[in-house]
């Protein structure tokens, strides 16, 4: 009687923990990548991996991207992608500056910053929709534009941006949260909440999902497709402008050049992630653990003894891997 | 129930459909036929708001007119549409399919997954016969034969009250067994009170269990016949002479 209660319950608990592993597999799959790198750079150089500087090192300049990849996750999951925003980070930056300079305000520095980013994020999905482009080359053209822009209104020339300094604006943005913590780590956690809540329990990312697995169906079922497409890309372009003036204030200068080589540590961290580049499906779970392995490779492999000009070999590699690794498992569990 | 008058619609030079009259009755359920091209679709992508009729064309639901109709506001007067496979969104699971663009949601939009799953739940056991332990409210659509996922757009289609089902050659596809199922399913619809329009190339498919029957040929109205009116054999005689000729007689 026991054993048979006892063989039952255990063959509910399998079931239950199969279920558990098919329906996170991508999820399961990337804390792996994660764990085997980190434990091959803890063994590759101990003293690093095991002291507490590395760390906060990973947390002080990860977010400079993870901010921006986390939304555009959405956007690969509506099927679509988004070049512009390495731009956008230094347009936003650049109505940070001025209206800073003219103001002194940086409140509503800030704010402009943001407007600036929706608006540049606007201008993307409007283009997608209205005409038709693909986003690929809209994007293209609008990194352009915006990169553009920002040479012909600077001359090349950047700006301090010393007077932040030590401001309660500072320290909320780019502060270290009881002197360990750097502030832009919490506020790449709350942007990772906020997406998750927005992308699995609200209407709005319930159709990013339908847009990307089944546009033609999604408009069938009344999903205004246009509309949502357009706010996705406004939000990355507001999360370019943030990441954007969170970078610049770490290092408290503006760079005309700000965005430039942030394209693919973003891009990777979303397919490393585990995001279909089809469309559909994706998590910003995945992404956001993608990230920090694509953040901790740079210097994990210096920390280990490699050169740095082994850096991108690496990347390659595991990038390349974990996708395959993906694909296999996708298939297999599906 | 339905009544289109004067309906055309055109894609730049391409006329898919002239001057259409169709009206569909309360508990009625009216065959939709014609060849690739016919204009079937066009028709049924106007009934259902997803495209706009010519100048000049009238809808009328229940004896009222009704202008520039859209996708969800042909949802709220009841007209539920069954497409073909293409309707679920695959990699999806069941129960964000069957409240595809209607989800159940709180006042700021934020889902109630849970009363979702719940729901879905006791449609699979009841309306769609899911009994096995391997399907659950969480399983990707992807992942059921044709029937099955045929089933989940059909029951869709009942969950949300529709008062005019469209059926888009909904047996394509499928199977014998599975084809049968989706019939059943359409014999249902007049018993409820409900109306249906069914359109499919499998003219046995269609004859058994329609009221009436519409002819459709390069965008016209080529006749209409009640069933009482036709035997299957006249009526494939008939479809064969339309399409050669382009008239029904």
């Amino acid at each position: 009687m026991d054993t048979q209660l006892d063989t039952r319950r255990k063959s509910g608990e399998r079931s239950a923990l199969s279920r558990f592993l098919r329906g996170y597999t991508l999820q399961i799959g990337i804390v792996f990548v994660a764990l085997l790198i980190w434990t091959f750079f803890a063994i590759g150089s101990p003293e690093t991996f095991f002291s507490y500087n590395i760390y906060r090192a990973f947390m002080s300049t990860t977010p400079f991207f993870a901010i921006v990849a986390l939304p555009m996750t959405l956007v690969v999951v509506t099927g679509e992608i988004d070049l512009s925003f390495t731009s956008i980070m230094s347009f936003g930056v650049l109505v940070f500056a001025t209206v800073m300079t003219f103001t002194g305000n940086l409140w509503l520095a800030m704010v402009a910053c943001l407007v600036a980013g929706f608006l540049a994020g606007l201008l993307n999905g409007y283009l997608i929709v209205a005409f038709g482009v693909p986003s690929l080359v809209v994007t293209i053209g609008t990194q352009f534009f915006w990169r553009g822009t920002v040479q012909v209104l600077t001359g090349g020339n950047g700006a301090s941006l010393l007077a932040t300094r030590d401001t309660f604006f500072y320290n909320l943005l780019v502060g270290r949260l009881f002197g360990l913590i750097p502030m832009q780590m919490v506020w790449t956690v709350v942007i990772a909440v906020l997406t998750w809540v927005f992308l699995n329990r609200h209407r709005f990312g319930a159709h990013v999902y339908l847009i990307g697995d089944n546009m033609e169906s999604a408009r069938l079922m009344g999903v205004n497709v246009a509309q949502r497409k357009m706010l996705v890309f406004a939000w990355v372009g507001i999360a370019a402008a943030l990441a954007g003036l969170i970078a610049s204030l770490e290092v408290t200068y503006y760079w005309p050049t700000l965005g430039e080589g942030y394209l693919l540590n973003t891009l990777s961290s979303v397919f490393l992630g585990g995001t279909s580049v089809f469309g559909g499906s994706g998590t910003v779970f995945g992404t956001f653990v993608a990230s920090f392995i694509i953040g901790a490779i740079n210097a994990g492999i210096v920390a280990v003894g490699l050169s740095g000009f082994w850096t991108q070999l690496i990347y390659g590699l595991i990038i390349v891997l974990s996708v395959i690794l993906q694909t296999v498992i996708g298939k297999r569990f599906a | 129930m339905l009544r289109l008058v004067n309906v055309s619609k055109s894609f730049g030079e391409v006329k898919s459909l002239q001057n259409v009259n169709f009206e569909v009755w309360p508990g009625e359920v009216v065959g939709l036929l014609g060849d690739n091209g016919a204009g079937k679709s066009t028709l049924v992508k106007i009934i259902t708001g997803y495209h706009q009729p010519d100048a000049g064309g009238e809808i009328y639901f229940h004896g009222r007119r009704v202008e520039n109709l859209s996708v969800p506001a042909a949802r709220k007067l009841g007209v539920e549409t069954v497409y073909q496979e293409k309707a679920l969104a695959d990699k999806q699971s069941l129960w964000r399919n069957i409240f595809m663009g209607r989800e159940l949601a709180g006042k700021f939009g934020f889902l109630d997954v849970r009363r979702m799953r719940r729901e879905t739940e006791e449609l699979m056991t009841s309306k769609m016969g899911f009994t096995s332990k391997a399907v659950t409210t969480d399983t990707p659509v992807r992942t059921l034969s044709g029937g099955e996922r045929q089933g989940v757009a059909i029951t869709r289609a009942l969950y949300f009250q529709a008062q005019l089902i469209i059926l888009d050659e909904p047996t394509m596809a499928l199977s014998l067994s599975e084809t049968r199922k989706v019939l059943e399913f359409v014999i249902s619809i007049p018993k409820a009170g409900k109306s249906a329009i069914f359109i499919d190339h499998n003219i046995f498919h269609v004859y058994p269990v329609v009221d009436r029957i519409v002819v459709l040929d390069r965008g016209r109205i080529a006749g209409e016949f009640t069933k009482a009116e036709v035997t299957l054999d006249e009526l494939i005689d008939r479809l064969y002479h339309v399409a050669k000729t382009g008239v029904l007689r």
